[in-house]
């Protein structure tokens, strides 16, 4: 990405937004629809990062001179997954869920208290901050709120150069010229080095920021919710942008959001949160299409594009009652059980495994089973080795189930109750 | 933004995008400080406020000046020009074209040489002792918000310690050994340097819990903003981290607190002075010609008032510029 790049200039569509009338324009799953070529899932691609079991407690310490540690919010507790060369994982849940603390312990913002993160063949949990500094470029990161993101003191010019100048990457009489190119990928004006982040709309902001997560040439991006500011009609233009130079400079994508509707255009692959887990992994095919976790069918049912697409617009919106328990003392079993139209005895007492239930489908619920078509017995109780309400069995042997960042050419089949291989 | 166009890459689009969206593309580019400057330009009772503290400075600047050409004496005692109980003989307190302000009662000494040399006395004072309050509170401050854990909880209670002092009542007991002590140590002339060198030092030491205080929060507060993140995931080095993201967005409360800090510093002056703490006559400082001239209040009131005006401007000029200050740099912080 040494040359500034070139694309064919598109008409202004300007019709896809009438003006000043924002609030009754298209929504974002129309204005994605005109633009939008998603990616394809890939299950052979290889992988660039492998999340394997990631664990980011913080201590909860007692008020007080000593400060004891009292607990732990277990803001992140055991996800894995693999994102593959140049294409993209979608990360989605509800606000507090620790998506944002995820992409932070990935990236090396914070230290995970377990687990791995292998980016090549060295586990970036392991490695002190120093070690870590010529990984930096390979690995960034967008922020959520273009607000924050940019420091207001500095200009467009400091804050796009500093990471060119921390790395070294360009000789310094080239700075300014790097910066301006850069803003010219982005679409900014690139004679605007020289002003100040507060004369910049949220959009606009939003594409500083990537320039500046572009400038170190990195091969994965982690986009902390990109869009969940920004308008609606300025959300499209940003996910564009961000698809656009995905495929130019082949970049991987850990891609967070809070609705399925973002990703939807984003990712061939989407993993659903839930209070700190993965409770269902797939290829947006089959995520969309045939969700099996009662969490992600309520999250689909309430993002209104994507019920008509994934549904036909029959199903009415299920509602969550509640609120996200407390990472600090999540509900036993289950964590969704509090909120869960589903829950049983069986829930409260055995955590359900993330079990793989289809070539590139994971799920972690004891009734995992399509909308209005769930098992009425636990399908989870013979492998566990408990009876249907979740006591232990002493005639069962449980069935080792392992949680693997990648999907295994084994899996259980939900309807015939039994490991298959195809 | 109305964002009307469903844009994509590239060099025209892109420029279209910025020309309806950016504020103005005509006005040059403005930092934060420049707005703020732009509101402050706007604002009348601290534009009004800041001439006075020019003013003011103006006078402290060029004071030794004026003494060194020899316009003014502020040491030179006139006798002749008071009556046999020390009182001017002239009506006004002495007022005349020789001296304007009048005289000091008691010694002659001409009012308005001793009121603006004293203004440099105590601005430089009040300076000194700013400048090693505001250095001691910034650095702690950044060194407890950035390091947290023990270090934080021993400056939090140092500053606590500091705030439950009685900070008057120890200047005063501790004067004579604290004089003593500043002498020893740092080499100063026995007599006026040494004393102003202890209230410069005690009200440094004792005057920068405030800012500390302020500058660990706004750390606190900015460490967990994205864009220290973003530098944070950039590979800064800590020291990039506090010192070129972090300390530039700490100059509000900075400014703010450095202009609201010299007045403070001029009345504490003040206060000791008429205490017996600090520099004494002939050396003139605004404290020891107010204390002096309360003994004539009744007598010769013009040389009563023109002391504690002097004080009361500078006080009032430098309170309302701080207040302008933090208005402007922070537009949404008051109605
Ligand atoms: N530094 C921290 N110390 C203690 N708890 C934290 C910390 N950071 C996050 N948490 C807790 O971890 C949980 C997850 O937070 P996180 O910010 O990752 O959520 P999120 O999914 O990104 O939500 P949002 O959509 O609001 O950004 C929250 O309960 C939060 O309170
Ligand atoms: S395991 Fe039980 S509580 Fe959890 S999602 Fe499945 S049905 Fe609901
Ligand atoms: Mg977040």
């Amino acid at each position: 990405m040494a040359e500034p790049h070139e694309s064919q200039t598109e008409p202004a569509a300007d019709n896809t937004v009438p003006a000043g009338d924002v609030a009754a324009g298209p929504s974002l799953e129309e204005l994605l629809k005109q633009s939008n070529k998603p990616a394809k899932f890939d299950p052979d691609a290889p992988s660039i990062l492998t999340v394997d079991n990631l664990e980011m407690y913080f201590p909860v310490r007692s008020t007080g001179v000593i400060r004891r540690k009292i607990g732990d919010v277990k803001a992140v507790d055991g996800i894995s997954l693999s994102i593959p060369r140049g294409g993209s994982v979608g990360l989605v849940g509800e606000s507090g869920c620790g998506k944002s603390t995820a992409g932070r312990a990935i990236t090396r913002l914070y230290k995970p208290t377990g687990g791995s993160v292998k980016f090549g063949d060295r586990d970036l949990v392991q490695l002190s901050n120093r070690e870590l500094k010529p990984l930096r470029r390979d690995v960034q990161m967008i922020f959520q709120d273009p607000y924050s993101s940019l420091n207001p003191r500095h200009s467009v010019g400091a804050i796009i150069g500093a990471p060119l100048r921390i790395h070294n990457m360009v000789p310094k009489n080239q700075t300014l010229k790097r910066v301006q190119e850069l803003l010219e990928v982005v679409g900014l004006n690139p004679e605007h080095y020289n002003r100040y982040p507060n004369e910049f709309s949220g959009g606009q902001r939003q594409r500083i920021g990537i320039a500046r997560s572009l400038a170190l040439q990195p091969k994965l991006i982690v986009a902390d919710e990109p869009v969940s500011a920004l308008d609606v009609s300025i959300q499209a233009q940003v996910i564009n942008l961000l698809q656009d130079l995905q495929k130019e400079f082949d970049i991987a994508f850990l891609f967070i959001a809070h609705d399925l509707a973002v990703v939807r255009h984003f990712c061939p692959q989407i993993a659903v949160m839930y209070l700190g887990k993965i409770v269902e992994i797939a290829d947006r095919e089959t995520l969309y299409s045939r969700p099996n976790h009662p969490y992600t069918q309520a999250l689909l049912s309430a993002a209104p594009d994507v019920k008509q697409a994934a549904i036909g617009g029959r199903r009415e919106r299920i509602r969550l009652t509640g609120e996200v328990p407390s990472p600090i003392n999540p509900p036993s079993g289950c964590r969704f059980r509090t909120r869960c139209p589903l829950a049983r005895e069986i829930c409260a007492k055995v955590e359900p495994p993330l079990m793989q239930i289809g070539p590139h489908h994971k799920v972690a619920c004891h009734f995992a089973g399509e909308l209005g078509n769930q098992p009425h017995d636990p399908v989870t109780a013979r492998m566990l080795g408990v009876d249907n309400s979740g006591n232990p069995d002493p005639g069962a042997t449980p069935t080792q189930i392992e949680d693997s960042p990648e999907f295994s050419d084994v899996w259980f089949d939900l309807k015939e109750r039994r490991t298959v291989k195809p | 933004m109305s964002g009307s166009t469903g844009q994509k890459l590239g060099g025209e689009t892109a420029q279209a995008v910025v020309d309806t969206a950016a504020p103005s593309t005509e006005v040059a580019s403005k930092s934060p400080m420049q707005l703020a400057a732009g509101r402050l330009r706007k604002d009348k009772l601290t534009l009004v406020s800041l001439v006075v503290v020019l003013l003011f400075v103006l006078a402290a600047i060029t004071a030794p000046l004026a003494v060194h050409f020899g316009w003014i004496d502020p040491l030179k005692s006139a006798l002749n020009l008071t009556d046999e109980f020390g009182r001017p003989k002239d009506k006004w307190g002495g007022m005349s074209m020789d001296h304007p302000l009048g005289i000091e009662p008691g010694t002659g000494r001409d009012t308005m040489a001793r009121l603006w040399s004293g203004v440099a006395f105590s601005l430089f004072i009040a300076l000194s002792a700013t400048m090693i309050a505001m250095v001691l509170g910034v650095v702690l401050g950044i060194v407890s918000g950035a390091a947290g854990g023990w270090i934080d909880a021993i400056i939090g209670r140092v500053i606590d310690l500091t705030l439950a002092f009685p900070l008057t009542l120890m200047l005063l007991a501790l004067a004579s050994t604290g004089l003593i002590m500043v002498e020893k140590y740092l080499h100063t002339p026995k007599g006026n340097p040494t004393a102003a060198v202890y209230v410069i030092v005690v009200l440094g030491l004792f005057g920068w819990t405030g800012i500390a205080r302020i500058v660990r929060g706004q750390v606190l507060s900015l460490r967990e903003r994205e864009f220290v993140h973003a530098s944070t995931m950039m590979g800064a080095s800590k020291f990039r981290l506090y010192f070129r993201e972090i300390l530039p967005n700490l100059w509000a409360p900075i400014l703010v607190t450095f202009t609201l800090m010299m007045p403070a510093f001029v009345s504490a002056e003040a206060a000791l002075a008429y205490l017996g703490v600090g520099v004494n006559a002939p050396t003139p400082t605004l404290g020891n010609i107010l204390n002096e001239s309360i003994s004539y209040a009744d007598v010769v009131p013009t040389f009563f008032f023109i002391p504690g005006f002097t004080i009361a401007a500078i006080v009032v000029s430098f309170n309302l510029l701080g207040d302008g200050i933090r208005d402007a740099l922070d537009p949404k912080g008051h109605q």
